[in-house]
């Protein structure tokens, strides 16, 4: 702080040589790290897609490149196992969850993001901490709760409606993101629409929902993401039941349904695996938006 | 709402009965709203943790009704259940191991990709993607990949002459094997890392430099700093998915036991081998959903409620620091 470094103007195209080359083997060292980096994280797939070319008896030598292919493994993959079923039912969870998080969470999100109540910051609170307990804490009491429940007859339990329903009554994670989303419309907008005689449950309708379009598609990605991949519920209230598996209890099965089919099991699961990275290649905007919006979210 | 006072001189009685008249209009407006998460926050989030506090004092099998028990669940926690702390110690380790590696791990390809100029965008894509990939896959692939007697890396290890772990057989590499599966599912992190670290003001390198500050003292004193609450922020978030550690001890227990024994029972792959995959969650949910020990599991998982809270005091009491949008109308 003392000295002053008026009279230093920062000319980099002048810097004695020994500082370029120093700056530059900190980049040959930089782009060594990022290389191996990638390597390591690029090997278990390449292991993975290896593997599922393999026969089922080079699956369990020591050899690591597949002679012949065997590209047949991912038809029979879906000849073993009810691949069509599973993601039937991870369809319908991921639809229907999807479907009524956003129409409940919306309204929430606009109540507590552009109208001012008393009692809106502890209500927000209490959103968080809902978001951040973990599943468990409450699972106990709503299965007894489930099991107990059948109306006409109907048994939830062994079914995947236990998983879905709580999502048709506001979802924490995506009233979080909503809300932050609907802080960021100008204020000007609103009032606009009110000066033209919009009710407010109009301008949610309207206005809102259609500035909120980025958004609403980051929350929907994220939730097929979330139920695509959801394990621990669907385990434990459709465990007893293989007609209601989701994909991924499925999967989690099948190589207890196949012994030791190395090859199948691979190939099942890197089938499991693509859809979510083709979405990600679709959809890279909707995830930017959702991760710059949730700021910290992981 | 502007123009509410300024009418109120002229006509104050009929003001206040119409803003009065509005105002519960606006109540009713909130409720509607509201109204779902409400319904949803009694049915499926207070009534069962109430209920779970009830139900953790009593013995509680589904078929006969809770009996109560006053305190013996929790005795037989504290003292006899030789399960519990070792579960306790598994998810401490997980805390004190998994978390810090993640973090830091993550922090240093977000500071290698910051300083990086051609290519970004495809290291960028390669170490986020896996973070996608659903946890059942993931495990799969990783038991298959470490599996001691033909798994790839062993075999390229015992071409280097080393004799590679029994990773997920052994319990001493059983969990250091679910790290390397954290590692690869650092995306998540390393994205908020990295737009946090390019969000760092130029002009704050640009004046260091001038102090004389080499790479490392900028990192120190500038970089690390500005960051800090994005890193505080993952480190108890790391904290809260320990917590819930479940998927990748499920799965890699189940698949990697059925392979040494091929028995169909799944009770027996908790925790395999030897109860060193027995996370607090899996004995949750053997106690409750293994063996229907309902009021036990309630018990254990009051215990998990309470530290969770805590935990998640930590971050909503900051939320103002990490909450707040840039731009946000409050």
């Amino acid at each position: 702080m003392t000295t002053v470094a008026v009279a230093r103007p920062v000319e980099r195209r002048k810097l004695p040589p020994q500082v370029r080359r120093r700056r530059f083997l900190m980049v040959v060292a930089n782009y060594s790290f990022l290389i191996a980096v990638a390597i390591a994280f690029l090997a278990p797939i390449g292991f993975i897609a290896l593997t599922s070319l393999m026969t089922t008896n080079q699956a369990l030598s020591p050899e690591l490149w597949p002679h012949p292919f065997r590209w047949s493994n991912y038809l029979d993959v879906f000849r073993t196992a009810p691949i069509w079923r599973w993601t039937l039912n991870t369809m319908m969870y991921s639809g229907l969850a999807t479907l009524g998080l956003l129409l409940s969470s919306i309204p929430v999100a606009y109540a507590l993001s552009r109208l001012r109540w008393r009692g809106r910051e502890i209500a927000f609170m209490i959103v968080l901490v809902a978001l951040m307990l973990p599943p468990q804490v409450s699972v106990v009491p709503l299965y007894a709760t489930w099991s107990k429940f059948h109306p006409f007859g109907f048994h939830f339990v062994g079914t995947l409606w236990p998983v879905i329903i709580p999502n048709w009554l506001g979802d924490a994670f995506s009233i979080f993101l909503l809300r932050q989303f609907f802080l960021t419309i100008p204020e000007e907008y609103l009032d606009a629409a009110r000066v033209d005689g919009c009710g407010e449950l109009r301008i949610l309708t309207t206005v809102v929902t259609r500035l909120a379009k980025p958004a609403i598609a980051a929350v929907a990605l994220f939730s097929f993401l979330y139920t695509f991949n959801d394990f621990f519920l669907p385990l434990l209230y459709t465990n007893e039941n293989p007609h209601n598996w989701p994909l991924q209890i499925g999967l989690s099965q099948f190589r207890s349904l196949h012994q030791v089919q190395w090859n199948l099991t691979m190939a099942a699961t890197l089938l499991v695996m693509a859809p979510v990275v083709v979405l990600f290649f679709l959809a890279q905007k909707a995830f930017v938006e959702g991760v710059t919006l949730t700021g910290v979210k992981g | 709402m502007i123009d509410a006072s300024a009418g109120a001189v002229s006509r104050p009685i009929a003001r206040r009965r119409g803003r009065s008249r509005a105002a519960w209009r606006r109540r009713g407006l909130v409720l509607l709203l509201m109204g779902p998460w409400l319904a949803g926050f009694t049915i499926f989030f207070a009534y069962p943790i109430v209920w779970n506090a009830y139900l953790s004092f009593t013995h509680y099998n589904l078929l006969s009704p809770p009996k109560w028990i006053g305190l013996a669940n929790y005795r037989y926690m504290l003292h006899d259940d030789p399960q519990m702390w070792p579960a306790v110690r598994n998810t401490l380790w997980l805390i004190a191991v998994l978390v810090p590696l993640q973090v830091v791990f993550a922090l240093g390809v977000a500071l290698m990709l910051a300083r990086a100029r051609a290519g970004v965008g495809v290291f960028r894509t390669i170490f986020y993607l896996p973070a996608l990939a659903p946890p059942v896959a993931a495990t799969l692939g990783f038991v298959y990949i470490l599996n001691p007697a033909t798994g790839p890396v062993n075999i390229i290890l015992g071409h280097l002459g080393i004799h590679g772990p029994l990773w997920f057989q052994s319990p001493a590499w059983a969990k250091p094997s679910l790290v390397i599966l954290g590692l690869w599912g650092i995306g998540n992190t390393m994205i908020i890392f990295l737009a946090a670290v390019l969000d760092v003001p130029r002009h704050l390198y640009e004046s260091a430099e001038l102090d004389g500050a080499g790479p490392f003292q900028r990192l120190r004193w500038v970089t690390l700093p500005t960051i800090s609450p994005v890193i505080l922020f993952s480190v108890v978030l790391g904290v809260i998915q320990a917590l819930q550690y479940f998927t990748q001890a499920y799965v890699a227990a189940n698949i990697a036991s059925g392979q040494a024994d091929q028995a169909g029972d799944t009770l027996n792959h908790l925790g395999y081998p030897l109860d060193s995959t027995l996370f607090y969650p899996v004995l949750i949910y053997q106690h409750g959903f293994a063996y229907f020990n309902m009021g036990y599991a309630a018990a254990l998982a009051m215990v998990l409620l309470v530290v969770a809270f805590a935990v998640t005091l930590v971050i909503v009491l900051n939320s103002r620091r990490w909450v707040h949008y840039s731009g946000a109308v409050r």
